[in-house]
C-alpha cells in the first residue's frame, strides 16, 4: 500500500521500505540527520499509513470505557489520552491515542500495522447506539514534531500552536485534526486531514522548515524515549503492567476487557517487566531480538534496540524476570557472538537538556 | 558518484589500491551510499589471514550491519583504527580516511579478478 505522499517521498530522494505492508521512507537526508533536526529544530513525518476511527453516539463513552484501558470519563472535551486495548487475557491488542472531539464523539488514532485487528475488534464488540466507523482510507496524517515546531505551527496556520499538550482541535468538523501529540518526546503537533490534500500539506511543512523525516528516525527517537513499539515491545502476550503501562490502565474502572486478567496478575509477581538498558561497552549498534544474559545464562531477548543519536551509546528495552529487573542490575547482550555488558537504567533514556 | 581511476574494485563493493605487495582496502562511494550513516566499524585483527571473498570487517549502519569482504587472499597488517572511534569517515571520505585495512597480497593473479573503475561504473549503473 501507498500513502498520498508516496511520490513526494520518491521526489525528495525517500528510500522506501515496507512497513506493516506499506511502502514508506525509512529515511531521505540520513536517520542521524533527521533525528538531530527533530531533537534541535524541526521535523515532519507522513503517517498517513496510521489508521483514523471514529466512535460516535450516546454510549460511545461507556463503550469506549468497556473496551480501553484509561479513564474517558476523565478526558476533558478537546483533550487526547494514550490508552491500550486489550484481549481478555489481558495482552496488548493496540496502543493509541483516543480524542474526545465531544462528549460522545472519539477519534482514534491506531497503529497502521493493527487497523484490520482492532476494526475487527471494536465491530465485534459493537453495541446498538454506538457508531464504529474505521475512515482509515480517507485520510493522510503529519506529524511535524521538534522544539521549532510551533515556528513551522504559525507558518501554516497563522495563529500560535496551542501551548498544552495532547489537545486536540477540529479545523473543519469531521475532515481535519491538529492535535499536540507525537511519538518523539519533543514538542510538537499532528495533523490530520483528507487524503487528496495531503501533498499541499506536505510540500507547505517543507516550505515552513521542517525537515523531511522517514520511520528510521521515527523508531531511534520514540526509543530514545522508552515510547514502545506494538509489535515490538507490545505484544498479546505481554500486559500493559508487564510492559511498565499501568499509568494508563485505570484499575478502578468497574469494567473493561482484560481488567480480571490483569487484577489477578497485579495480585501475583510479574512475571516479566520490560526494561531500559544502556550498553556500557563500546559495541555495535544492538538491535531486536539479541540474546540478553545475567550471569552467564541466556533470559530474555530485546525487543527493541539502537545506538542513541542523541547519546551516543547503545540502548535497548527487554522484557526482564522480576528477579533481574531492578535499575542497576547488569546484563549481556549478544551481538554476533560476543557480549557486551549493559545495565537497567530508569526510563526515558533520553532528557531534554 | 567517485570511481577513482587508480583502483581495483570487488562486485562486493570493496576498493584495493595496490602499492608493490600491500593492497589498501575499503569501500566505494556507492557503498557507503547505500549503506547510509555508518555508526559501527571494526576492522580485522593484524595477522589474520584471509582468502578472497572472507568476511574481514563489519561496518553497521544505524538500521543494518553489512559484511566486507577480502578483494583478495592474504594477511593484514595493518588496520585503520580511526573508524572505530569515528566511523563517519567511511561516509564521508570513503577513498581516503576511511580506508579499512591493509593487506599483504598472497598472489598478484587475483588481482586480474577484479573490476577496473569502467567496469564497476557499470555494474552500479552510475
Amino acid at each position: 500500500m501507498r500513502t498520498p505522499l508516496f511520490d513526494q517521498h520518491l521526489a525528495i530522494g525517500g528510500r522506501m521500505v515496507e512497513f506493516a505492508g506499506w511502502e514508506m521512507p525509512i529515511q531521505y537526508s540520513g536517520i542521524l540527520h533527521e533525528h538531530k533536526a527533530v531533537r534541535e529544530a524541526c521535523g515532519v513525518f507522513d503517517i498517513s499509513h496510521m489508521g483514523e476511527f471514529f466512535v460516535s453516539g450516546i454510549g460511545a463513552t461507556a463503550w469506549l470505557d468497556g473496551l480501553l484501558t484509561n479513564n474517558l470519563n476523565a478526558l476533558p472535551l478537546g483533550h487526547a489520552q494514550y490508552t491500550i486495548l486489550l484481549n481478555e487475557r489481558g495482552g496488548v491488542i493496540d496502543d493509541l491515542i483516543a480524542y474526545r472531539l465531544e462528549e460522545e464523539k472519539y477519534f482514534l488514532i491506531v497503529n497502521a500495522s493493527k487497523i484490520p485487528e482492532d476494526s475487527a475488534w471494536l465491530s465485534q464488540h459493537a453495541v446498538p447506539g454506538v457508531i464504529f466507523e474505521d475512515r482509515s482510507n480517507d485520510f493522510a496524517a503529519l506529524a511535524i514534531q521538534g522544539p521549532q515546531a510551533a515556528t513551522v505551527f504559525e507558518k501554516l496556520f497563522q495563529r500560535p500552536m496551542p501551548a498544552e499538550r495532547n489537545r486536540v482541535e477540529e479545523i473543519e468538523s469531521g475532515r481535519s485534526f491538529i492535535a499536540t501529540t507525537g511519538y518523539t518526546g519533543e514538542a510538537g503537533f499532528e495533523w490530520v486531514m483528507p487524503a487528496n490534500e495531503a501533498t499541499t500539506a506536505w510540500q507547505a511543512a517543507l516550505h515552513a522548515g521542517a525537515t523531511p523525516c522517514g520511520l528510521g528516525a521515527r523508531d531511534t527517537l520514540r526509543l530514545e524515549m522508552c515510547y514502545p513499539l506494538n509489535g515490538s515491545d507490545l505484544s498479546p502476550d505481554r500486559t500493559p503492567l508487564e510492559a511498565g503501562l499501568g499509568f494508563f490502565v485505570d484499575l478502578k474502572k468497574p469494567a473493561f476487557t482484560g481488567r480480571d486478567a490483569l487484577l489477578a496478575q497485579k495480585a501475583s509477581i510479574f512475571p516479566h517487566k520490560l526494561c531500559a538498558l544502556r550498553v556500557l561497552d563500546k559495541a555495535p549498534p544492538v538491535r531486536p531480538h539479541y540474546k540478553v544474559y545475567v550471569n552467564g545464562e541466556p533470559v530474555t531477548e530485546t525487543t527493541s534496540g539502537a545506538l542513541s543519536p542523541s547519546l551516543g551509546y547503545g540502548i535497548a528495552m527487554a522484557y526482564l524476570p522480576p528477579a533481574y529487573s531492578d535499575i542497576g542490575q547488569m546484563v549481556d547482550i549478544e551481538v554476533r557472538d560476543r557480549r557486551f555488558r549493559a545495565q537497567v537504567v530508569k526510563k526515558p533514556f533520553y532528557k531534554k537538556p | 558518484m567517485n570511481i577513482p581511476e587508480n583502483l581495483r574494485y570487488a562486485t562486493s563493493h570493496e576498493w584495493i589500491l595496490v602499492e608493490g605487495d600491500t593492497g589498501t582496502v575499503g569501500i566505494t562511494d556507492h557503498a557507503q551510499a547505500e549503506l547510509t550513516d555508518i555508526v559501527f566499524a571494526e576492522p580485522p585483527a593484524i595477522g589474520k589471514s584471509l582468502k578472497a571473498g572472507d568476511v574481514a570487517a563489519v561496518v553497521e549502519s544505524v538500521k543494518a550491519a553489512s559484511d566486507i569482504y577480502a578483494p583478495v587472499s592474504g594477511e593484514v597488517i595493518e588496520r585503520n583504527e580511526a573508524i572505530e572511534a569515528d566511523p563517519s569517515l567511511l561516509n564521508t571520505d570513503p577513498f581516503g580516511a576511511g580506508w579499512i585495512f591493509k593487506i599483504r597480497i598472497a598472489d598478484a593473479a587475483e588481482l586480474a579478478s577484479l573490476k577496473d573503475a569502467a567496469a564497476y561504473r557499470e555494474q552500479i549503473g552510475a
